[in-house]
């Protein structure tokens, strides 16, 4: 029942506004995988990020996509909890403040044990509007436990004009992903991450040249 | 007037019999494309592959905008309103703006509420056209330049100002004539002011066709090997040609000019069709992209379908008041 409502949410009510005020342009759309277990990394700038992420997907594909969120943020109890893990769909994640034998990814990687597709921002963080940090080895890790999972790299564009880190009001840019081929895990944590870092920039180069200073 | 006539209990509706055909033309020239979208790529395998998107949004465009002018003036206007809204948010997010502009930004889109607001406003005043007019040139301009000197970062104010200005008269001024068209009184045109908006848009998509065709057929010398290198003066002369006969041939049935005033404004409106074409190209080129977003499958965006029309658009309401209209 929920999913059913979720599912025509997004078809008749999210994906039209979303396509109103951000355009949801997609660049290589046909590489994104048609089924879990898979992981979609892309940069982070804003909440609009993981909307666009969402509705470049077949709303049929929405009970299986994941997207793994901060807990200090999204997770802190009452409706706002109930919301991001039913609605959005959330898988939350503690950053930091962790006891060193608690596994953190537990349930992301359970998430792929069940066949389902996790939506990943390796930054951790929105930052800066539209400039990428370095990434963190939790993507990598959870590909290491789960090496038929493929990450394909998503470079996302403008949604950090539309809504940056802080900002109270949204203002209507069009928003570009760009789609790049999957990698699968390559024995390294870190060059697994570096590798994935350097695909999404080089991706960049697709997208309409962003002029915001 | 004659056409046709749809009566039931709540609603009427009277489509003029120069429109009627008009329509039936428009789709008659759809079936015609979407045949050759189904043969051409069986004919020859990959050359044709944008044709079969390129028609069926051809489709979609043509219904929407045949659906709204039977609908009548305010859904035409909201329609437009949508569509310069779309045109304006291309526009923003490719030309340079700063971090500091977020707010002129949104009140460049509040703008799309003014001046389409200003189409319905008319029982608020004497002549809303002539408030229409002044709003967005002249206080349009002093408001954004204002707003963005109170906000204060001066680094790059100049090229900035500009920007905006441009952008909400080209997507928002320009577009909104054609909806404005649309209150011109039935009495005045002999399909009424449906009838001139289907004109205006079907003679600058028939410019832009004929281009094309004259170009693919007789074309070598480029005219604007810098902005637009496909375009070359036989495809401009001979699409100009073109939509100027057609123009005259067609103006008794759709407008109330005489044919002195047919004959001149079918020389003018197809070639302001042509310098907005050009001038959006180049923009585009400045901007350093091929098409303003991917909005409309095998088009591009709002504003690659809509370049030619920002400049005929003025030009034709301008030249009908002046040659032949009383009242809108």
């Amino acid at each position: 029942m929920l999913q059913t409502i979720r599912r025509y949410g997004l078809m008749l009510i999210v994906r039209p506004i979303a396509r109103l005020l951000f355009g949801l342009d997609a660049i290589g759309a046909e590489k994104l995988p048609r089924d879990g277990p898979a992981i979609i990394a892309a940069n982070h700038n804003s909440h609009v990020d993981t909307i666009v992420l969402l509705c470049l997907f077949p709303s049929k594909l929405l009970p299986k996509l994941r997207p793994v969120a901060a807990a200090d943020h999204f997770d802190k109890g009452g409706f706002g909890s109930w919301f991001s893990r039913n609605i959005i769909g959330i898988i939350p994640i503690k950053r930091g403040g962790a006891s060193r034998n608690e596994d953190v990814l537990l349930a992301a990687k359970q998430a792929l044990a069940r066949g389902e597709i996790l939506v990943v921002f390796p930054e951790g963080s929105r930052g800066e509007p539209e400039e990428m940090t370095r990434f963190k080895t939790g993507v990598a890790r959870l590909v290491e436990a789960h090496p038929e999972a493929t990450v394909t790299p998503v470079y996302l564009q403008g949604a950090g004009r539309s809504l940056p880190k802080d900002a109270k009001l949204l203002v209507p840019f069009n928003t570009t992903a760009v789609i790049g081929d999957p990698l699968t895990w390559n024995g390294s944590h870190h060059g697994f991450v570096d590798e994935l870092r350097e695909r999404i920039e080089a991706l960049k180069a697709q997208a309409p040249p962003l002029k915001w200073s | 007037m004659s056409g046709l006539s749809i009566t039931g209990d709540n609603f009427a509706i009277n489509i003029a019999e120069p429109l009627v055909f008009g329509f039936l033309g428009v789709l008659a020239l759809l079936l015609v494309g979407t045949i050759a979208a189904l043969a051409l790529p069986r004919m020859q395998p990959g050359k044709w592959s944008d044709l079969g998107p390129r028609m069926r949004s051809w489709w979609v465009m043509a219904l929407l905008l045949i659906a709204a002018l039977i609908a009548g003036w305010q859904a035409t206007a909201i329609v437009f309103a949508l569509i310069s809204f779309l045109a304006l948010k291309e526009f923003l997010t490719l030309a340079p703006t700063r971090k500091e502009d977020r707010l002129i930004v949104l009140l460049a889109y509040l703008s799309v509420f003014v001046n389409y607001g200003l189409i319905f406003a008319e029982s608020l005043f004497v002549d809303s056209y002539e408030i229409y007019l002044v709003f967005l040139p002249v206080y349009g301009f002093l408001i954004s330049a204002a707003v963005m000197a109170w906000i204060g970062r001066t680094e790059g104010y100049l090229p900035t100002v500009g920007i905006i200005h441009w952008g909400m008269v080209v997507c928002v001024y320009n577009i909104g004539y054609i909806a404005f068209l649309m209150r011109v009184p039935d009495a005045e045109a002999p399909a009424g002011g449906a009838g001139l908006v289907f004109f205006l848009l079907f003679i600058t998509q028939l410019n832009d066709v004929a281009q094309y065709c004259w170009g693919k057929a007789l074309g070598r010398t480029k005219i604007t090997p810098n902005v637009s290198p496909n375009k070359t003066w036989e495809g401009a002369i001979g699409g100009w040609l073109t939509t100027a006969l057609v123009f005259f041939w067609l103006a008794p049935y759709f407008t109330p000019l005489s044919p002195l005033h047919a004959a001149i404004m079918g020389v003018i409106v197809p070639m302001s069709g042509f310098f907005g074409d050009i001038t959006m190209s180049a923009i585009k080129r400045d901007l350093g992209v091929k098409d303003t977003s991917r909005l409309i499958p095998g088009h591009g965006g709002v504003l690659d379908r809509l370049d030619s029309l920002t400049f005929a658009a003025p030009v034709y309401f301008h030249l009908l008041a002046f040659f032949a209209i009383e009242r809108f």
